[in-house]
Parts: structure tokens; sequence; C-alpha cells
């Protein structure tokens, strides 16, 4: 970077002179820019960043004449947007710059938030969905006048999710409100910096990409421990006492992991085996934001020697001295493991250091692999699609609570958003006549549509109070269902944090799971709250609450397969070259240009095991279209689960002849005719219908008793797939399942790289490769006719021991 | 047929797969909680416009069990409409898929906490009906005995399986709602476990109707 910086005002620079802080040439480079309308910025994590991204801000604002809001500062996270408040504050105080600095989340108390709307501060830091939520005030034009530069943090964690959709639909908005907008991305490191520069930019306009030193590569290595990992599980327990090593070895250590449930687990593990006493912490997004926010003050005060975490601690919170990050598990994705690892030594030109524990032979593997690509800089990432509709008809929705507006502009607006461009105006007209009158086949209570157009062209609100209830169902972060646990009302009532309603429902009284830590016991539902006691000293029943599960990237399944190539495998640990010999010797090891499957009994049922190698999602897929392909032909499949690598199914019968199920044609065929009635499709029809504001999450007043009140939004895909098909939300949702969780691209690149060539291993027993499949929690039950068969055999084995059959 | 035989004061009923109760000795067909017109009703409200097609398929299900059985007399048991206003806003098209039905036979509207009002359609209203040895009635009153009511939407679990279920102990038996948009409560909710004895039975719905202890 070759840009003569412009004068900082006098007092920054002297700030910066006496702390004998010296200006990065990335923050030089972007005060050169200052002015250009839309600039990314990739650093390194502790590369000054967010420094980088105010340094203009807090030059123009120096000279204190600039009137109302200035910058607006979106970040993915509350804690983040709390945390910059607190960064900045500093540097402006002890300047004495005449600044207002504010945030506003989810978590402001509804005084400050209307403040800030009739008075607002010179920088604002704020979330997506706090900001769409103050498009969709009347007054907006007054709350931002004046607005001159948005600062987008953590862009590239935003850019692939439908919350940056909505972000950058919002800044179009903004830029109608504020045409002179300069907008300003912060960007770790990826892989193709031009799809996020597009994504920020107002379409078609330039975006200038600043690139900051990366500074020196990261010290990263697998964990060397005593203990072999076992065959198959998650819990990387064996590695407690080579981490707890590590531990006591370092300041801070930040241990991630890829699930709530293995965090859970881990962290109880690390407490019994933690005899010094040393302050360990737990934080994920399943806990309560009290204890949440409990953990982060600690941290950063430098109190904890160690986090266990999930993704929730991802991005860039300033966490002081972390100077080691562990991985536990197999990382799914090479880039985002190299964002983890930047977490590690928060300061710029040292490198960041790091140990990756599998958690079993497998993920020796996956680990082995991933070090390889980190080295390469071979960053994984797919491209994503054209700007998803539902988050569209949200905005639109957003758009009519801020007051009647013209469709030809609201359309021309959108286009400006880079998702968007190339969004036609018919699919436009498709999302307003949805959001106006449902948009179905059946024209019914017409007079009650929620959009209405005046006389003058513009549509409006039919009943203006109906803003309210859309704007308490903003947002796109899709949760599963979650319901709170707390401990009974009698001891205190204290809530502990939330699980999927599914996992809730699999409990009975006096169960016993882990939840921040603590092992409780189930007492009950009330109201839609798990009741707990607390239960120390029991061993817990698995929690299997999940969190996000990612797929393994494509580039990284590549490279796992090429390790298997080899003769022999000098990299790996003897245990697991050992391993992957004797599945050799019994069984063979999966090849890129070939589809093995096994097959063999076990516990007493007959098992298939499908290395497609095609991501979690993908595999997931192929178990529901194998199986229905088995029901048809008689093979009483029972249920199955997937892996990264694998699809493991089980049933009544043996599979003798795989090549039917396979064939490419049958399973497309099937793809239709199946995707219509599983339940990947139910999911993705509840996230869209939710987006969209067919379902209402929330209501206003609505004090829910028990279930009976609310149906499932599977009942409402059933209607609309009996009488209304070609309804905008069955499309979205096809395009949303086959991309997102049905994944079927990655299905058709496996079958296009095997070519129907299948190799089938009939074995005697269970292979070393396909044990660990039956340790997966997530198993999937088929409900068909053996499921029915076992249903009924159930029910009557239930009566008799109840002996109630006899009171017939 | 797939229903579930029993009897319940003497009264020999079959609980069916579809979620309704078959009386044979008295050719009477019983439903409850249909909620016709709900997707109005929400509309109408202020709230999201759902698919208006669950007042069709509502119907189309109890026209086929009519088809099948040919009834004399068919009790619903309240709440058939999502309010009474639902009742008058029914489209003309459903207004004569309802006509239909009702023509030719008795035809019983039970007054539920949704309905209170008589809706404006032929049929006899009323808050209880009596035919010995049992009582209709639209909400379970726990001192009862020999009595069909409806408005919990009682669901329960088997293995992993959760869906509708009829409840049924010595003094009564509780429907499932019948209603395509209806949810439920599960029979583990303490509103039914302390109206059921401890030994009722849940019957779930389906292909099949199952019989399991009622699990709470």
């Amino acid at each position: 970077m070759s840009e003569t910086a412009p004068a900082l005002p006098e007092a920054i620079e002297d700030w910066f002179a006496a702390r004998g802080w010296t200006i990065h040439p990335h923050q030089h480079a972007m005060l050169a820019r200052a002015a250009a309308p839309c600039t990314l910025l990739i650093a390194p994590t502790g590369g000054g960043k967010t420094m980088a991204g105010f340094l203009p801000t807090l030059a123009e604002l120096a000279d204190g004449t600039h009137d109302g809001l200035h910058t607006l500062y979106i970040s993915p996270l509350k804690a983040l947007a709390a945390d910059i408040k607190r960064n900045l504050r500093t540097p402006v105080e002890e300047i004495g710059l005449p600044i207002r600095i504010d945030d506003r989340t989810g978590d402001t108390p509804a005084s400050r938030k209307k403040r800030q709307r009739a008075d607002p501060p010179h920088i604002l830091l704020t979330t997506p969905e706090s900001l769409a939520l103050l498009t969709s005030y009347e007054d907006a034009a007054r709350t931002f006048k004046g607005l001159r530069r948005v600062v987008v943090d953590e862009i590239h964690a935003l850019a692939e999710s439908k919350r940056g959709d909505q972000l950058i639909l919002a800044l179009a908005r903004l830029q109608t409100l504020c045409p002179d907008l300069r907008r300003v991305g912060l960007s770790a490191t990826v892989d193709d910096p031009q799809a996020i520069a597009s994504y920020l930019a107002r379409h078609p306009d330039p975006c200038d990409i600043v690139l900051a030193d990366p500074g020196p590569a990261p010290d990263i290595r697998m964990l060397q421990t005593e203990e072999a990992p076992p065959w198959a599980g998650g819990g990387a327990a064996y590695a407690i006492p080579a981490v707890m090593a590590q531990i006591k070895a370092h300041k801070t250590t930040l241990i991630f992991h890829n699930t709530r449930a293995q965090a859970e687990i881990f962290f109880h593990n690390l407490w019994l085996a933690n005899e010094d006493a040393l302050p360990i912490g737990i934080h994920h997004g399943s806990l309560d934001r009290v204890q949440r926010e409990r953990v982060e003050a600690a941290m950063v005060r430098g109190e904890l020697r160690a986090i266990v975490c999930t993704g929730s601690l991802d991005l860039g919170i300033d966490w002081g001295d972390v100077d080691l990050v562990i991985q536990i598990g197999a990382p799914k994705n090479v880039k985002r493991l190299v964002q983890r690892i930047g977490r590690a030594n928060h300061r710029y030109n040292a490198p960041s250091k790091a140990l990756l524990v599998p958690a079993n032979r497998f993920e020796v593997v996956e680990c082995r692999a991933a070090l390889e690509a980190v080295r390469e800089s071979d960053l994984d990432g797919a491209p994503r699609g054209p700007g998803p509709r539902d988050v569209l008809c949200q905005h639109i929705l957003i758009a009519a609570c801020a007051g009647p507006f013209d469709a030809d502009e609201l359309y021309a607006e959108m286009t400006q958003a880079g998702a968007y461009a190339g969004l036609s105006r018919a699919a436009f007209d498709a999302c307003l006549t949805f959001c106006a009158t449902g948009g179905y086949a059946l024209k019914a209570y017409d007079q009650w549509q929620r959009l209405l157009q005046r006389p003058d062209g513009k549509w409006q609100l039919r009943d203006p109070r109906a803003a309210q209830r859309i704007r308490m169902n903003l947002g796109t972060i899709q949760d599963a269902d979650l319901i709170k646990v707390r401990l009974k009302r009698s001891r205190g009532g204290k809530p502990l944090g939330e699980v999927e309603e599914a996992f809730a429902a699999t409990l009975t009284p006096g169960d016993t799971f882990l939840i921040g830590g603590q092992t409780v016991r189930y007492e009950g539902l009330r109201e839609m709250t798990v009741e707990v006691s607390r239960n120390p000293g029991r061993k817990p029943k698995i929690a299997v609450f999940s969190g996000t599960k990612f797929a393994t990237s494509t580039q990284l399944s590549a490279r796992i397969l090429a390790m298997f190539k080899q003769d022999s495998w000098p990299a790996l640990p003897r245990h697991t070259a050992e391993w992957l010999d004797l599945q050799r010797e019994v069984s063979e090891l999966p090849r890129a240009g070939r589809l093995l499957i096994e097959s063999f009994p076990h516990d007493s049922r007959e098992h298939i095991c499908v290395y497609g190698f095609a991501g979690r999602n993908a595999q997931q897929t192929l178990g529901l279209l194998l199986t229905k392909r088995m029901e048809e032909l008689g093979l009483d499949p029972l249920g199955f689960v997937a892996t990264d690598y694998a699809t493991l199914i089980w049933g009544l019968q043996e599979v003798a002849d795989p090549a039917p199920l396979f064939e490419p044609e049958a399973l497309r065929d099937g793809l239709e005719g199946w995707l219509a009635g599983n339940a990947v499709m139910k999911r993705s029809f509840r996230g869209a219908a939710t987006i969209a504001g067919l379902i209402e999450r929330n209501t206003p007043g609505a004090r829910k008793n028990g279930r009976q009140a609310t149906f499932s939004s599977d009942i409402l895909y059933d209607t609309l797939r009996k009488y209304d098909p070609e309804h905008l939300l069955m499309d979205i949702t096809r395009e949303e399942a086959l991309r997102g969780l049905v994944d079927f691209g990655r299905i058709e690149e496996m079958l296009e790289r095997t070519r129907g060539r299948i190799t089938l291993r009939r074995l005697e027993r269970i292979s070393p490769l396909a044990a660990p499949l039956l340790l997966e929690v997530g198993k999937v039950p088929v409900k068909g006719a053996a499921e029915e068969k076992l249903l009924q055999q159930e029910a009557a084995a239930l009566m008799r021991q109840s002996g109630l059959d006899k009171l017939q | 047929m797939t229903g579930y035989d029993f009897t319940l004061a003497g009264a020999r009923l079959t609980a069916l797969g579809s979620g309704a109760l078959w009386w044979a000795e008295h050719r009477l067909l019983c439903v409850s909680d249909l909620h016709l017109g709900k997707s109005e009703r929400l509309a109408r409200r202020g709230g999201s416009a759902l698919p208006p097609y669950e007042t069709r398929d509502t119907l189309a299900r109890l026209a086929e069990l009519i088809a099948n059985l040919q009834p004399d007399t068919v009790v619903c048991l309240g709440d058939s409409f999502d309010d009474d206003a639902a009742s008058r806003a029914l489209p003309d098209a459903e207004q004569s898929q309802l006509a239909a039905l009702i023509h030719n036979r008795r035809w019983i509207w039970i007054t539920g906490n949704h309905d209170p009002a008589p809706a404006d359609l032929s049929g006899e209203q009323m808050a209880e009906l009596h035919l010995a040895p049992l009582t209709f009635r639209h909400i379970a009153d726990p001192l009862a005995t020999a009595e069909v009511s409806g408005h919990y939407h009682p669901k329960a679990r088997v293995r992993s399986t959760s869906r509708p279920c009829f409840l049924l102990d010595r003094s009564r038996l509780i429907l499932p709602a019948f209603g395509t948009y209806t949810g439920g409560l599960r029979s583990t909710d303490p509103a039914l476990t302390a109206l059921m004895a401890a030994d009722a039975l849940a019957i779930l719905t389906g292909a099949q109707a199952l019989v399991v202890p009622m699990p709470r």
C-alpha cells in the first residue's frame, strides 16, 4: 500500500503517539479511501481492523460540526456491538472528541431505543435485525438524516447468511434515504474477496479492496496424546489430560467444539479432571444470556484460564490475552478453522497458535487433511445463489410498516442490492402479491388482505396495527424450536438456557442431562418451560441438543479421499494408520471414482453403509432417498444415520443388489416426488414461511397455554401441497431445500464422480470405518411399513405390561 | 374398519383412525373441534393470510366418512367454527358443501367455547346432548360419568411418533380435534392427567387406531 496518508486531526495523532502506537499501513489505506463510495478491508484478526474502519469517522467528527447520526456500525453479534462501544469510547474520551457513541440491539431498554430514534448519537453500533427494525419506523428518514458512513464488521460471516441478505436490503433503503452514504466492509481472510465486495457495493458500483498484511503463518498442529483416540464418538474424553496440560502451560485457552452437546460433555469431563481448580468457563448459544455475559466479562478481565465454547465465540470479540486455540473434533471447513485460529494471540505480527484434537480416528484423517489445506492456503467456499425470496417478502412487509410505498420504486431499490440484482419484476410482483393477499389460487377472504393498494397506486398496510406484529416477527435467524430450561420455581427458578423441543420431548421425569456444565434432573414441562432440579454427581443422560452442524466442505472431502489412495500413511499417527490398514484388510477404503457400499448384520438388524463423501446434508438426503426406494422394494428399512462421509441404513432385510437403489435417473426422479413429503422439506418450509411472514412466532399479548393453540407448520405445508402446490412458498421451499438441507448438488457430484461404479462388500460384521456411525447422534427413523409393525408390537407390549389389556 | 371397539357405560363405541367416533347402535357419527374458518379469522384479526383451504379439507374428510358410514345422526362436539363470524363468513362453495352433508340426517351442533352463539346454519343447536346412557358436551365436567367431550385436542407419543388421540377411562371419552388447522395438547399435560383416571387409555389416530396406556 503506497498511498500517502491524509493527515489525521492532531489530537488523534497525538493520542496514538503518546501510546507509542503507529498507524498500520492498511489503516492509512482506509483513511486515504475515506471518500470512496465502497471499500472492503480484508485483514487478519488482531490487525486493528475495527480501528481501520472507524478512523475516517473519528477524523470527520473531530471538529464537532456534524449534526445527527454520522456512522452506523453493524456487527453480527450483539456482544460485539457492546464490546466495540467500550473500545471506542476509551480513545474518544481520552482524546476529548465531541462524539456520542451508543449501541442498539435487542437487549437495549425500550426507553433508550426511543431516545435514539429521536436524537441519534453520532455513531450507532447495531445488528442487522435492529437496523431492519429501525428502517421499519415511519420516522426512519429523520433518524438517519445526515448519515455518511456504514461500517459492516465481520462481513464475511454475514455475507453467507440470510441475515446478510436482510442487511444489504436495509442498506439499499438507507442509500435511498441518504444518497451520499459510503459503505465499508471489514472482513477476515476469505477465499473470494471479490464476491464479498460485490455483495457489499451498491449494484453495479465498483468496490475497492484493501488487503492488509496477512501476518505470519499460524503455528498449527495436532495435539499429541499418550492415549490413542477411540474408534468412534465425538467427546474427545481421551484428550482431557493433554488438554489440561495445555491449559496450564498457557495464559488463556479457547477450546472450540462443533456442537453444543459436545461442548457440554467436554466441559463436564474437564471439570472432573480440574484438580487445581483452575477457573474454566463454558459459552455456547443455548446458555442463558446472563450466564454468557458473565463468562464474557470474566474473560475480558483475564480471569479465566480456559473457555469451552462453540461457534457463538467465532466472531471477533476482543478476548484479550488468548494465546492458544484448541479445536476439538475435526474442523468441517478450512476457512472457519483459519478464522478461529486467528483468535489466538490477538496481536498483530505474532503467529497464532492452535492445536487440533481429533475426537476419533476418522477425525485424525480429517484433521490431517485440514492441516494440509491450511498450509497451502486452500480455503474452501461455495458461491451463494441469488438472494432468497423469503427475505425479500419480509423486506416488503418492513417497507410497508414504514409507510405507503410505490412498488416500482421499491423494486428499483431492491435490485441495487447485489444479491437481488438479477431479480425479475415478475418474481418481485409474486412476492408483493404474497405479502398483500397470501397469493393463493383460491381467492378467499380478500377483504382481509394484509396490504392494500391505495387509489394513488401506493401500497399500505390494511390495518396499521399489523405493523406491531410484523416488527415482533422480524429477523431471519432460524433456531430450531428451542424451549427454556429453568430450575424448578420453588428452588429459585433460575434460567439455565435452552434445549431443542425435540430433545425435551424425549425426556421423562428423572432423566438427567447436562446444561451449562451441570447435571440436572428433568422434573417436568410447565408452560413450555423445562423445569429441572440440580442433580450433582449423577451420570448424565447424554445431551443431544445439537447446535449447528456443518457439512464437511467438498475440498476437505476430496483431500481425504486422496489420502486414502496412499499405500501407507507416515504422516498419520500409528493408531490411525493401523486402523486404515485394518479397514483395507477386512474391506477396502473408499475411492473417489467408485462408490463403496458395505453390507453386514449387526445387533439383529441388516445394515448397509454407503460411503458417498458428499457432506452431512447430502448424505442425509441420500439416506432419505435410499430408504424410500428400499421401502418400495420391500426391504423394510427402519432408520438411518448420516455423517459427512457415509450413510448407515438399518432394516429387516439384507440388501443383496444395491445397483437398483443408485440408478441416477431413479434417484433424480424419486427426488421430486419424494421431496414433497419429507421432513427436510417441512423444516425448510417452516424456515421460509417464518421469514416470509406467514408464520408468526410471536403474537402480541399471546400467552401460550400449552401447545393446543398453535398448530404445526407441517400442516400448512401438507395443505399447500395438496391444494396449492404451485404456491410461491412451495417454490421457495424447494429452492431452499435443494441448496441447503437437501444439498442434492453434492449427490449429483458424487454420482458424476462414481458413474455407476459400485462395489458391494458383504462382511460378516461391522467394518472399522462403519463402526463410528453406530454412535452418531441424530438417527432418523423411517416411518414406513417396518415402523408401523414395530409400533403395533410396542403398543401391544405396553398394554400387556400395564395389565390394561385384561380390562377390555 | 380401522377402528378400536370399546364400551363406555355400556354403550358399544368405535374410535376411528380418522379421529371420529362411531356409535353403531344409533348410527351416530361424532366429530369434535372442526375449527372451520380458522384462516379467515386469523386474517380478519390482522394476522398473516394462512392457506384458505382448511375448511374444504376438513369438510372433504368429513364427507368421506359420512359417505362410508351413512350415519343417521352427526354430532359436532363444539368449536365447529373458529368463531361465530367465521361461520357467517364461510364462502358459498363451502356453505353448500356443508349444507349437502347436513341434508337428510339429524345434525347436532354442540356449542363450544369458540362458537357459543348459534351458527346461522341448519341443524339443531344444543349445549349438551343426552342419549342414554351417554352425555355429549364440549368441555369435560370432572364430576360427570358416561361423558363424551372434545375441547382439549389431546395427542400422545409412542416411540418417537406423536399423533392426535382419544383419551378413554371408565367415566369419559375425550375426542381428538378433527379440524385440519388444529394443534394438539400432549396427554402428559396436567389438565389431562388430572382429568383422566390412572388406568386411562390413549387411542392414537392414524391408518390404524392404536391403543396404549395413556402416556402421563
